[in-house]
């Protein structure tokens, strides 16, 4: 397919237009004589410079020139495709040209901003403006197509992010398919006692949402499920959930717990998931009092059942309802969906990875995330901060960055933990009137009301001392150490190395991505940040947006966030997913791969290198064939093609043949 | 293949019952172990305070001695007993692989003596060597006489493990403790594992070195042990040669034993004292009775 005979009005007419970008491009680059080069290549009818070609008048310049009939295809030599090829392509359009007749010369990223010396920029600019129209000529009118979106939704994690997502676009008259992994939604704020800074009590704002998501006529809930694979594209996802079996019927079950009564366990011998580790379950139970669905679970790991065989079943006996089925088996519902949200949450540092602070090997030093479990009034000691032995403590220090800001571990700052730190130094001194010591690096109280609530804990008589805690051990100098965890730091202020014995130690753990977040990253096709947070399309710009058209980000999942900015970025991610869903339709780009039938041999090795699986095999005719609509335009298969029928828009092998010619011939 | 033995200077001079005691494990074990030759001091902790490019170039020509010593160089292994020259040689080898400027001036240096520097050469200790390499069940293997009735305070000291030990944890090492277990003593657990003995300061701040040797030696004593273990020479004298004048000056309640790990491996494989160097020890280790007759079957199981 020849494109310049191709072309609707014989001779291509090519328009170049050289933006200076201020000094960003003019500041290093002769643009001028860039211009005056390029009235020098075949085709090209008109050349010209201009100040800010994305401006109105820039892009007037060129729908001007295509209305005249002076050009009919367009090279603007500016800055990345990636910040302004859309504009100049809508600019086409307006000037009634076709939008794909059009090429980029990136002479900013590429050029001005890579290079000092102005003769060898200008050199290169010119190569590229030499490059883009000599690939510019063999551009053919393309057709972006339409496709029609599904208005459902996935949503997947089912914690505070999740639940408000969720919520917002169910209110929106969408329909919600809300994924959990655990049998129960509320994820960790579920295991909050009060919030930061206006201590109101994290259930108590909660629960209204969880019961509200059980009870929505558009949210269909899945708890105790995982998505296990998605296939599909923007508008048009197909997803397959895994519902594993609760060996109780959640339709059946009130959550009356006689089950959990009747159980031949008669006391919890396991670790409670819920209480981190803070007090023992049956093999059957309900997460909390609160849990959503209120449904009893039985864990097939402990349950003396399946593992022996031998039981009496008594759980299923005293059931009125009938609800325990131990025949229960695993079920994959397919749902087809126009958009997805992922808010899969974090998970907290691994303390025991700092040894010297002896976690796991002093009985009361507590991971954060313990302590509000003990704080909290549905913990395992009803809100009481009681040590193994007993005791209230009388001395209590708080680690601040433990597995953040630190070059070992993690470098980034994990933004919660100075405030949930405070909270805690708030509520173990008020509920044991222990003194509370907090080492930290730095404070970082940015936020409403944050600052100030640091400043009501310093009148509350809270300690403060600025270093990083070197180690905590049991080695005593003097008598008044003797029994207690020695906190040793260097006080930085003071200028001096401390030891503060204390009866009990908080670590402040930080926040890390999922362990399993790059297996997710892969199943919907997005990327991770180098410590395994999602990206976000633009940190700044498009912050709730991923690499993958359709799939949005909301809530820690992203990186570390406290509740309202995890709420603040949900409501986004579900505004975002509407306005998706209520376009209707989306616009799929036309540089998908497509098969030249005649030079197609059937050998069939591209169709399974296909990621999107869009390749498929027309046994009639012997040929490879190409779905556009889930072609995303890697080149693979292209590439992969022996014969070379394969070709793909706007990259076919004379585009890309003659753009490499045009950097070296006329340079 | 066979271990390139780099005894560094201590080992000849205040640490001979460490190299005694070592060889004799090592032969126990069926370890091949041939020696350095015409090794030089690895430049220690006062050669890198002093100058620094010296420092590289001392340590480095012992990493190239034994490139040009080894059978293949793919695979290099260099036992380095001594905590300080496990420390220095590891430095070395970081900051040649780090800064090609630094290598440079090194290969330079060293192309003087018709020597060229690598990097190929793996340095080990021998605690990485026989938990690793060797195996626990091995070492348990052999022995004759358990450790039965011994409380041990294992003590790494602050250069062996950090920053360059990648085969233990840099702030609760394990391993001697598990080979010490494994030999059927009793391990203490204590919180001073690492902690600085206070290395040459005894020699030039006394108050000071004292002092640092003094808290690790009271905190073992109070935890009820009957020997210290070390790995490295600085410690074991540091912690045994002044215990008469901690006595004095902080009241230290007794003395306590403070012997090399290999000693203790050497005892738990019937060697005899004399071959391990523990008659050379100030402070003896207490009579042990007839613990050994029963061959170690309680401990193995």
């Amino acid at each position: 397919m020849s494109a310049v005979n191709s072309s609707s009005n014989g001779t291509p007419k090519v328009g170049v237009y050289v933006c200076h970008c201020g000094i960003n491009i003019a500041g290093v680059i002769d643009v001028k004589a860039v211009v005056e080069f390029a009235k020098t290549l075949p085709n090209v009818t008109v050349a010209q410079e201009y100040k800010f070609m994305c401006s109105d008048p820039g892009q007037e310049l060129i729908g001007k020139d295509l209305k005249e009939g002076k050009i009919d295809r367009v090279v603007v030599a500016s800055c990345s495709p990636l910040m302004h090829e859309a504009t100049f392509r809508r600019a086409m359009a307006a000037g009634g040209g076709n939008p794909f007749l059009f090429q980029m010369a990136n002479i900013r990223e590429h050029v001005s901003w890579v290079n000092k010396d102005k003769a060898t920029a200008t050199q290169k600019a010119k190569a590229l403006v030499a490059a883009a129209v000599r690939r510019v000529v063999f551009h053919v009118p393309l057709q972006k197509t339409q496709v029609p979106v599904n208005s459902d939704v996935l949503i997947v994690g089912g914690g505070i992010s999740g639940i408000h997502a969720a919520l917002t676009m169910a209110d929106a008259g969408r329909k919600v398919y809300l994924v959990e992994r655990e049998p129960t939604i509320g994820g960790h704020m579920a295991k909050f006692d009060k919030t930061f800074p206006t201590l109101d009590c994290s259930a108590c704002i909660l629960t209204p949402k969880m019961s509200q998501v059980r009870a929505h006529p558009n949210i269909t809930l899945w708890t105790y499920s995982e998505v296990a694979g998605v296939e599909g594209y923007v508008g048009n996802f197909k997803a397959k959930i895994r519902r594993k079996p609760k060996y109780v019927d959640e339709n059946l079950c009130v959550g009356c717990l006689e089950c959990i009564e009747a159980c031949i366990f008669k006391k919890g011998k396991f670790k409670d998931e819920f209480n981190v580790g803070l007090s023992l379950r049956k093999p059957i139970y309900i997460p909390f009092p609160q849990a959503t669905p209120l449904v009893a679970v039985i864990d097939p790991e402990t349950c003396a059942y399946f593992r022996t065989g031998k039981c009496k079943q008594t759980c299923a006996e005293v059931c009125e309802r009938k609800a325990i089925n131990f025949d229960q088996k695993e079920e994959i519902k397919e749902i087809n969906v126009g958009a997805i949200i992922l808010a899969t949450g974090f998970k907290t540092f691994d303390a025991a990875r700092i040894s010297r602070y002896g976690y796991g090997k002093y009985p009361t030093v507590y991971t954060s995330l313990e302590v509000e479990r003990l704080v909290n009034a549905a913990g395992p000691t009803g809100g009481e901060v009681l040590l193994p032995n007993g005791q209230k403590p009388k001395a209590v220090g708080i680690v601040h960055c433990v597995g953040s800001r630190d070059e070992k571990t993690n470098r980034y700052c994990s933004r919660v933990c100075c405030m949930y730190s405070l909270k805690l130094a708030h509520l173990i001194h008020e509920r044991t009137g222990a003194e509370v010591y907090n080492f930290y690096i730095d404070m970082r109280t940015p936020g409403k009301g944050y600052e100030e609530f640091y400043d009501r804990l310093m009148r509350e008589n809270v300690h403060f001392v600025r270093g990083r805690v070197a180690e905590i051990s049991d080695w005593a100098m003097t008598p008044d150490e003797e029994g207690k965890l020695v906190i040793r730091a260097e006080d930085t202020l003071v200028g001096a190395v401390r030891r503060i014995p204390v009866d009990m130690v908080v670590l402040s753990v930080g926040l890390e991505a999922q362990p399993d977040a790059d297996e997710v990253r892969r199943m919907f096709n997005i990327s991770c940040s180098s410590e395994g947070w999602f990206l976000e399309r633009h940190p700044k710009l498009a912050p709730v947006s991923t690499f993958t058209d359709g799939i949005f980000l909301a809530g820690a999942c992203q990186g570390p966030k406290d509740i309202p900015d995890c709420v603040a970025q949900a409501g986004a991610a579900a505004a975002e997913a509407l306005a998706l869903i209520d376009r209707g339709h989306v616009e799929l780009e036309p540089n998908t791969a497509f098969v030249q039938e005649d030079f197609c041999s059937g050998c069939k090795t591209c169709v399974p290198l296909c990621p999107y699986s869009a390749i498929s095999f027309d046994t009639s005719k012997n040929k490879a064939a190409v779905n556009g609509a889930l072609c995303k335009g890697c080149g693979t298969c292209v590439a992969a093609c022996p014969s070379g029928a394969l070709q793909q828009n706007l990259f076919t092998d004379e585009e890309i043949f003659n753009e490499i010619e045009g950097v070296v011939k006329y340079v | 293949m066979s271990y390139i033995y780099f005894p560094g200077c201590s080992l000849r001079s205040t640490g001979r019952g460490y190299e005694e005691s070592l060889l004799e494990v090592c032969r126990a074990l069926d370890l091949p172990v041939d020696e350095l030759e015409d090794w030089n001091c690895c430049g220690a902790t006062s050669y890198m305070s002093v100058d620094e490019s010296k420092a590289f170039a001392l340590s480095a020509r012992n990493l190239a001695l034994a490139e040009k010593q080894a059978h293949s160089s793919s695979d290099i292994q260099m036992m380095v007993p001594c905590a300080a020259c496990y420390l220095g040689l590891n430095k070395a080898q970081h900051y040649l692989k780090e800064f090609p400027d630094i290598r440079a001036r090194v290969n330079k240096a060293l192309s003087s003596a018709g020597l060229v520097y690598s990097g190929q050469a793996r340095i080990r200790h021998p605690l990485d060597i026989f938990t690793n390499d060797v195996g626990l069940d091995k070492i348990a293997a052999k022995m004759t006489k358990p450790l039965k009735g011994m409380k041990i305070a294992c003590y790494y000291g602050c250069q062996l493990v950090r920053p360059y030990a990648d085969f233990d944890d840099q702030h609760n090492p394990t391993t001697m403790g598990k080979i010490m277990t494994a030999l059927g003593a009793e391990v203490i657990d204590w919180p001073l594992k690492t902690r600085c003995c206070g290395g040459s300061l005894t020699g030039t701040i006394e108050d000071v070195g004292l002092r640092l040797s003094y808290v690790i030696l009271a905190e073992a004593h109070k935890r009820g042990c009957d020997a210290i273990a070390t790995a490295c020479p600085l410690c074991q004298f540091n912690l045994e040669c002044y215990q008469g004048k901690m006595n004095r000056r902080y009241g230290l309640n007794g003395t306590v034993p403070v012997v090399y790990f290999t000693q203790l491996m050497g005892m738990a494989f019937g060697l005899s004292e004399k071959k391990l160097g523990l008659k050379r020890l100030f402070v003896p280790l207490p009579e042990r009775g007839a613990v050994a007759a029963e061959g170690g079957a309680h401990v193995r199981g």
